[in-house]
């Protein structure tokens, strides 16, 4: 998902306290940023909201490499919007995760310094404007299925801030779905765009959710600390599910020979994607990673001065206003 | 030396005769600049009509451990809710 392999930490404390903070969670109680929490939960979050919210704003790369070439001035005022709202998810996300005691400042160094990572799948490129409704449909369709349950998640600000951007992230899928209908519906060229697209998206969506979790002791603590709510498999498994109508409506072909109904089941059986080639990009090997990166950077260390110039204006009119008091 | 803007909490007006509202938190270097962020951040779908926003730093909190102490006395005076009442359904509504 947004946030992929997050370990959790081993926590060393009090065994009592420990106890009474599992029976709040147990309890559905919300945890919030002046309470007592152990100390792998909070390193763990930091991580986990941290990744989560540079994935929403390295995830304005591959989107805004279409903004001056959208087709018309409609479809790029919708997906200027969107890049917006992107920068927003990534605002409130690094806010809920800067209540654990983490500075914004040193987010961005680790995700700068590859301490932090992001989604795997912003490292494909946007090769086509048929990408930008794959990217719609079916990344934040994906995003979608992990972010509602998080609403339910046990840190208070990470959970509100879900809130939030499950609002909007509805919008966002559906500008996709819509120019993947445009597309799927326009001439014999842009269907196949469009077929070309998800053939291109399909599995690194899939990748999205990260490899099974039947084995992982971390993903346990995680569940019990619910600050995972489902499974990785679970997640795909209704991704996929509720995808393949879609893409059927569309006419559209999964690019799965093995994707069939499984009655029995009442679910699809599919093929899982190439996991090496999802470690591989994790690690920063994936097609566009070093140029995500590099695009990070560079907006940083641009914006240095007009970080400084700020501060020092408010500074100048604040000394101006207690000299005139 | 390194200085990274001041937080603000931010609070929002979502309708008129409603009480402003704690929606989150952003970076700004002064108050202006605050509200400004704020509109871009927490009210690109209308969310609000009018917007507070307060330097996180003056924000004094309860504590939770006091929770105890803070609370309990309210416990005993369950005669302050309406239902602690009986009143006969003959009065009619009350």
């Amino acid at each position: 998902m947004y946030a992929q392999m997050i370990k959790s930490e081993a926590t060393q404390d009090d065994p009592e306290k420990l106890a009474a903070f599992q029976a709040r969670i147990d309890a559905g109680d919300k945890i919030e940023p002046k309470d007592w929490m152990p100390a792998g939960y909070r390193k763990t979050l930091i991580r986990q909201i941290g990744q989560h919210a540079h994935s929403e704003i390295v995830g304005q790369l591959p989107e805004g490499n279409w903004i001056t070439r959208a087709p018309t001035l409609e479809r790029k005022a919708i997906l200027l919007a969107k890049v917006q709202d992107e920068a927003g998810h990534g605002l409130y996300l690094y806010c809920a995760a800067e209540t654990l005691g983490v500075s914004r400042d040193e987010l961005t160094e680790m995700l700068l310094d590859g301490r932090m990572k992001y989604s795997s799948i912003f490292a494909y490129p946007t090769l086509t404007w048929a990408d930008m409704g794959a990217v719609g449909w079916l990344v934040d369709g994906a995003a979608i299925m992990n972010q509602v349950p998080l609403q339910r998640t046990s840190y208070g600000p990470y959970a509100r801030s879900m809130v939030r951007i499950c609002k909007e992230e509805s919008f966002h899928q559906r500008q996709g779905f819509d120019i993947m209908m445009k597309m799927a519906n326009g001439t014999n060229t842009q269907k196949r765009m469009a077929q070309d697209a998800l053939n291109r998206f399909w599995y690194p969506s899939l990748m999205m959710f990260g490899p099974s979790d039947k084995e992982s002791v971390h993903s346990e603590q995680s569940m019990a600390w619910k600050i995972k709510m489902n499974s990785n498999d679970e997640l795909r498994q209704k991704f996929v599910d509720q995808t393949v109508p879609q893409a059927e409506y569309l006419g559209l072909t999964i690019p799965d020979e093995t994707l069939a109904w499984n009655e029995e089941k009442g679910e699809y059986d599919f093929a899982e994607p190439d996991w090496s080639e999802f470690f591989d990009v994790l690690k920063g090997n994936g097609p566009c990673s070093v140029e995500r990166i590099e695009a990070r950077q560079k907006a940083w260390d641009d914006g240095a001065w007009v970080r400084e110039a700020r501060l020092a204006h408010a500074a100048k009119k604040q000394a101006a206003k207690v000299a005139a008091e | 030396m390194k200085q990274e803007w001041p937080l603000w909490e931010v609070f929002i007006r979502g309708q008129h005769g409603l009480s402003h509202r704690h929606v989150g938190s952003l970076h700004a270097t002064d108050a202006t600049h605050a509200i400004q962020n704020a509109r871009d951040v927490y009210t690109r779908r209308k969310e609000g009509v009018s917007i507070w926003v307060v330097p996180a730093a003056d924000i004094t909190a309860s504590s939770p451990d006091d929770k105890g102490s803070l609370y309990d006395p309210a416990d005993d005076k369950v005669y302050r809710h309406p239902t602690f009442f009986d009143i006969p359904d003959d009065v009619g509504a009350m």
